[in-house]
């Protein structure tokens, strides 16, 4: 009998994989180690030196970029998490009607609509509201990532919620408990892990964007990422290597928990 | 079949239900009736399709009936949601919570109901000695057996002491012999406990073996209730005939009444007494059905003659396979012995004798 068709024995897959683990991380490799140079160059070696670490530490912009960025952040990916479990509740733990497919395009309607364009459109609506009511602050902002972090958070808590068995939900009000109690008893402590990877997800998207947050920001209102577009526009040193170092070691730690997670639900 | 009232645990009248609507609509139940009585083992019985676990799940609530009553001592049960009726379920699948240790998924029902932490552990221990899992009680649901699991789910469901337990094929994902110990134990527990059971299976022997009654169902109907000595030997029709156990038809003439039997000649010209469901006047021409065990093989005449087709052995019995001079055929069930064969051949020409009281009238 013949062997099992095995992509590891193709021939070249070897050198194609290896080419394409160079694109992907030999760019990363070369901004973290210069990120570590002594020298005011972003590609001249000078020597090892942590720097660039304590200017950025030191520099009060980058400080409250970053504060501005987590603040951000974290209200917008625990709100999309609450509206995106809600949202999945509501389209899987129904009978499927006419109508249901176009909610969930709904839903995921900002995967799919040109970021430049919700952008540009936030940006005019958002300034009229600002003209009515005075208000300028970190709001706009906040609302604005909540909306295009929703079906961040709402993929995962749906595809766990599609793969629960429903009859623990029908085996908890055959046992006396009511929908709440059903819910908070049996199914959000199942859902939980979906939850969680939802809530991350839409955590490191947020803390991502440059579109949307350059268009939507009043003036002062810089998250990481749009600081350091705007560093690009003057002169590099490699602070900006720093910055972008340790905002890939959070994101690292987000993704590695979210593994995590995911890991233990294949487990249960 | 009109019982008295406050006998009966569970009354069902005139229920069905119709799933889908306009053009593809389908009456999952049409119009059945039916009453279970208190202490009863009941099992509905029929194959898949045939409504039967409808029927459950409209008692239990998670489907509500499209038109009929479900009275439960006689209070109508049908518009209430599943946890304000005092009815549990075993589930098919067993639904354990997995997040919950074997202790904690017993104890559910009870903490629902608000009782006392101290009563629900009580109750627990109870429930956990008998179905014999005190030593797993902290164990995940997932780092048991099936069969620990099937305890599992029925401690669960007794544990509230429902007025009526329904069992959803509980012991279909067990193997042949864990099958055969639980159903003596499910039996243990019913005596024990005195809830009534209402047990959904499309197995005919685990029904004939397990219950006190039977409703055989098909398309949606319920065909006739009875006991398992009524459905066997006293078949009201064709289908209840044929899907339980093996059964030979004959087609009769029926020439007169006496005694509650009919007089039926058969087409070999002999004539034989036959029981005949009740309440049904059969006409001119009907089906008689005669069980394989219930016939006798002879080399002389009998009341039928024929050729042996086939001879089957099966361990304890011996099939006999015989094509009828009528041209239908006919089995017969003969007991082995250890000391001589089944005493026919293939090919011989033999006579089948039926007995006294082994012929049954078909109301079709």
């Amino acid at each position: 009998m013949a062997s099992r068709f095995d992509i590891r024995r193709q021939t070249g897959f070897t050198t194609i994989a290896m080419i394409c683990f160079f694109a992907l991380y030999l760019p990363i490799v070369t901004l973290v180690v210069y990120a570590f140079n002594s020298g005011n160059s972003i590609a001249v070696w000078e020597g090892v030196s942590l720097r660039w670490f304590y200017q950025a530490w030191n520099n009060n912009q980058v400080v409250d970029a970053a504060i501005r960025s987590l603040q951000i952040a974290l209200v917008a990916a625990t709100v999309a998490t609450i509206v995106a479990t809600m949202a999945a509740l509501a389209t899987t733990r129904t009978k499927p009607y006419p109508g249901l497919g176009f909610k969930y395009a709904f839903i995921n309607q900002p995967l799919m609509v040109p970021e430049i364009v919700t952008a540009v459109a936030l940006l005019i609506f958002f300034s009229r509201i600002k003209i009515w009511t005075g208000y300028s602050g970190l709001g706009y902002l906040m609302a604005a990532h909540t909306a295009f972090c929703i079906p961040f958070a709402y993929l995962p808590i749906r595809a766990r919620l599609e793969s629960m068995d429903l009859s623990l939900e029908t085996a908890a009000a055959d046992l006396y408990a009511t929908p709440w109690k059903a819910f908070r008893r049996v199914t959000f402590p199942l859902l939980w892990p979906g939850i969680l990877a939802g809530l991350m997800l839409a955590f490191v998207i947020s803390l991502d964007d440059v579109v949307i947050t350059e268009f939507v920001k009043s003036g002062g209102q810089d998250t990481l990422p749009t600081y350091m577009l705007g560093q690009f526009r003057r002169f590099i040193t490699p602070e900006i290597n720093a910055i972008s170092t340790v905002f890939l070691l959070i994101s690292i730690l987000i993704v590695t928990v979210f593994f995590f997670i995911s890991r233990k639900k294949d487990h249960e | 079949m009109p019982e008295q009232p406050g006998r009966s645990a569970i009354e069902v009248r005139g229920v069905r239900k119709v799933f889908g609507t306009g053009e593809s609509q389908v009456a999952a139940l049409d119009t059945v009736s039916v009453s279970i009585r208190e202490n009863e083992f009941f099992t509905l019985l029929g194959p898949s399709g045939c409504g039967k676990t409808t029927l459950l799940r409209l008692i239990a609530g998670f489907d509500f009936p499209s038109a009929g009553e479900i009275l439960l001592h006689g209070q109508d049960i049908a518009p209430l949601p599943p946890f304000k009726r005092p009815v549990n379920t075993v589930f098919q699948n067993y639904a354990l919570f997995p997040h919950m240790t074997v202790a904690e998924n017993i104890g559910f029902g009870l903490e629902m109901l608000g009782k006392p932490k101290a009563e629900v552990k009580a109750r627990v221990a109870e429930m956990l000695k008998l179905v014999k899992m005190e030593a797993l009680s902290n164990r995940r649901t997932s780092q048991i057996s099936g069969g620990q699991q099937q305890r599992v789910a029925l401690a669960r469901a007794l544990a509230p002491q429902p007025k009526v337990l329904l069992l959803d094929e509980p012991l279909s994902a067990l193997d042949f012999k864990l099958r055969k110990e639980m159903q003596i134990e499910l039996k243990r527990l019913q005596h024990e406990t005195g809830i009534t059971f209402i047990f959904v299976t499309h197995d005919q022997e685990e029904a004939l073996t397990m219950s006190d009654r039977i409703a055989v169902m098909s398309s949606g109907k319920i065909l006739q209730v009875g006991t398992p000595w009524d459905i066997y030997d006293k078949p009201a029709e064709r289908f209840v005939a044929d899907f339980i156990g093996e059964t030979n038809f004959l087609t009769a003439a029926i020439t007169g009444m006496g005694n509650g039997k009919a007089r039926a000649t058969l087409k070999s010209g002999a004539t034989i007494d036959a029981t005949v469901a009740e309440g049904f006047q059969p006409k001119d021409n009907a089906t008689v059905v005669v069980r394989p065990e219930h016939a006798k093989l002879t080399s002389g005449k009998g009341d039928l003659s024929g050729t042996v087709e086939n001879i089957v052995y099966f361990g304890t019995d011996t099939h006999i396979h015989v094509r009828l001079d009528s041209s239908e055929t006919f089995t017969v069930r003969q007991q082995n012995t250890r000391s001589a064969g089944c005493g026919f051949e293939r090919g011989d020409k033999v006579g089948i004798s039926i007995g006294n009281d082994a012929a049954q009238v078909l109301r079709d």
